[in-house]
C-alpha cells in the first residue's frame, strides 16, 4: 500500500494526472492488495503501481481507469473476479486526479490581480499575459502560476491546442490592439469560456473590429462580453467574483437567479 | 491514519465522489465528506477502522426520524469507503 500512496503523493505535488483504483466491496476487499495507481507516462507508456490481487482484473481496471481519467470522472465500477465486464463480484472506486483547469488572463491590471486570487481559490492554474514588461511582473501577481510577457496571439499559438471546455480565457485589457488578437486567438481554440471586459460602448466597437477581422456572428456568440454576471460588482474583487460565477454557471448550464427565488434541486 | 472517501452519491448530495477526510488515532481531522451533517459519525467509524484495520463501506441517507441523529438533511444518500492507510 505504501508504494501506491507514496507515488500518488509525488504525482499530485507535481500536478501530474493520475487515477487511483481501490477495491471497496466484494472479492479482495479484506485482502493484502486493493489499490492500483495508473497514469499515462511518456509516449504510449503506462505507469502502473500496486495490485488489485488478480492480473486480469489489474489489466482491465487499468484500461478503464485511464479512460475515466481522460474524462475527468470518478466513480464506482463493477467487475467479475478476473475483470469480467458483466461481473458484479468486485466493486472498484476509480478516482481521477486530473490536472487543474487553466485560466489565461490577458491584461496585467488591478482587475487581473483580484481575478488571479479568486481563480486560485477555485483551483485554476493561472497564467497572466501582457506585452508590457513593466506591468506583467510576478511582484504584481504573486499568486499567478506564471506571468508571461508576450502578445496574446503568440501565447495562444503556443498553448491554445491544450485548452478544453473546462478552461477559461479572460481578456481584461480594454485595448483593441491587444484584445482583438487575444479574442481571435481564443476563438480558434476549444476553450469553454471566453470573457471580455469592457463597457457596452467598448463592446460595440470591439464587435465591429472583430467582424472586420473576419469573425462570424456564430463565433461571436461564444464571447461573454461584457464579462461577468450582473451582480452590481464595482471593485476589482467584486468583479472577479462576478466573472468566476459566470464561468461556473456557463459550465453547469444553470440559471443565475438566487436559489431563494427558484425551486428544484440545488445539486444535480 | 484512516481515510474516508465519498465513492458514490445518490440524489442530492453535498460533495462529489472523491471528497475525502483523514482521521488520526488522536482524533485529528483534515478535510470533509459532507456539509457537516455526517462528519461526527464518520470520525467514530474511522477510529474503529484504525483500531481494527477492517476496511468498510458506510452509507448515510436521509434521516427524518429524530431518534437517528445522523443523516443527510438534503434527501440524498452518500456511500463512503473507509480504510486504514499503512504507509
Amino acid at each position: 500500500m505504501g508504494g501506491v500512496f507514496d507515488r500518488l503523493a509525488e504525482l499530485l505535488v507535481d500536478e501530474v494526472p493520475v487515477a487511483l483504483a481501490t477495491i471497496v466491496e466484494g472479492v479482495g476487499v479484506d485482502g493484502p492488495d486493493g489499490h492500483l495507481l495508473v497514469r499515462r507516462s511518456t509516449g504510449d507508456g503506462v505507469e502502473v503501481v500496486g495490485s488489485l490481487g488478480d492480473p486480469d482484473l489489474n489489466r482491465v481496471v487499468a484500461r478503464d481507469a485511464l479512460g475515466e481519467l481522460s474524462a475527468g470522472r470518478s466513480g464506482v465500477r463493477h467487475y467479475g473476479e478476473h475483470g469480467e465486464a458483466r461481473g458484479e463480484s468486485v466493486s472498484v472506486f476509480v478516482e481521477s486526479f486530473a490536472a487543474p483547469p487553466r485560466m489565461l488572463v490577458f491584461g496585467a491590471v488591478d482587475f487581473t490581480a483580484a481575478l488571479v486570487r479568486v481563480a486560485k481559490v477555485l483551483g485554476y492554474r493561472v497564467t497572466v499575459c501582457d506585452a508590457r514588461e513593466i506591468f506583467a511582473t510576478t511582484q504584481r501577481f504573486p499568486l499567478a502560476d506564471e506571468v508571461v510577457v508576450d502578445w496574446p496571439d503568440r501565447l495562444l499559438a503556443e498553448v491554445g491546442a491544450d485548452l478544453r471546455r473546462r478552461d477559461a480565457v479572460c481578456v481584461l485589457t480594454h485595448d483593441v490592439k491587444f484584445d482583438v488578437p487575444a479574442i481571435v486567438g481564443a476563438l480558434a481554440t476549444s476553450v469553454g469560456y471566453i470573457g471580455v471586459m469592457g463597457s457596452r460602448r467598448t463592446h460595440d466597437d470591439r464587435l465591429k473590429r472583430l467582424r472586420e477581422a473576419g469573425i462570424t456572428d456564430e463565433q461571436l456568440a461564444r464571447l461573454r462580453s461584457p464579462i461577468g454576471l450582473d451582480i452590481g460588482a464595482r471593485t476589482p474583487e467584486e468583479t472577479a467574483v462576478s466573472i468566476v460565477s459566470e464561468i461556473i454557471a456557463l459550465r453547469t448550464g444553470r440559471s443565475t437567479r438566487a436559489l431563494s427565488a427558484t425551486d428544484g434541486p440545488i445539486h444535480d | 491514519m484512516a481515510l474516508a472517501r465519498v465513492v458514490d452519491v445518490e440524489g442530492s448530495g453535498p460533495r462529489l465522489p472523491g471528497a475525502v477526510m483523514a482521521v488520526t488515532a488522536d482524533g485529528e481531522v483534515a478535510g470533509s465528506v459532507s456539509g457537516g451533517c455526517v462528519e461526527g459519525a464518520v470520525v467514530s467509524e474511522a477510529l474503529d477502522v484504525l483500531a481494527t484495520g477492517d476496511r468498510r463501506m458506510v452509507t448515510f441517507g436521509y434521516s427524518d426520524d429524530e431518534a437517528f441523529a445522523v443523516g443527510l438533511t438534503c434527501g440524498g444518500t452518500i456511500h463512503l469507503f473507509i480504510e486504514r492507510l499503512d504507509w
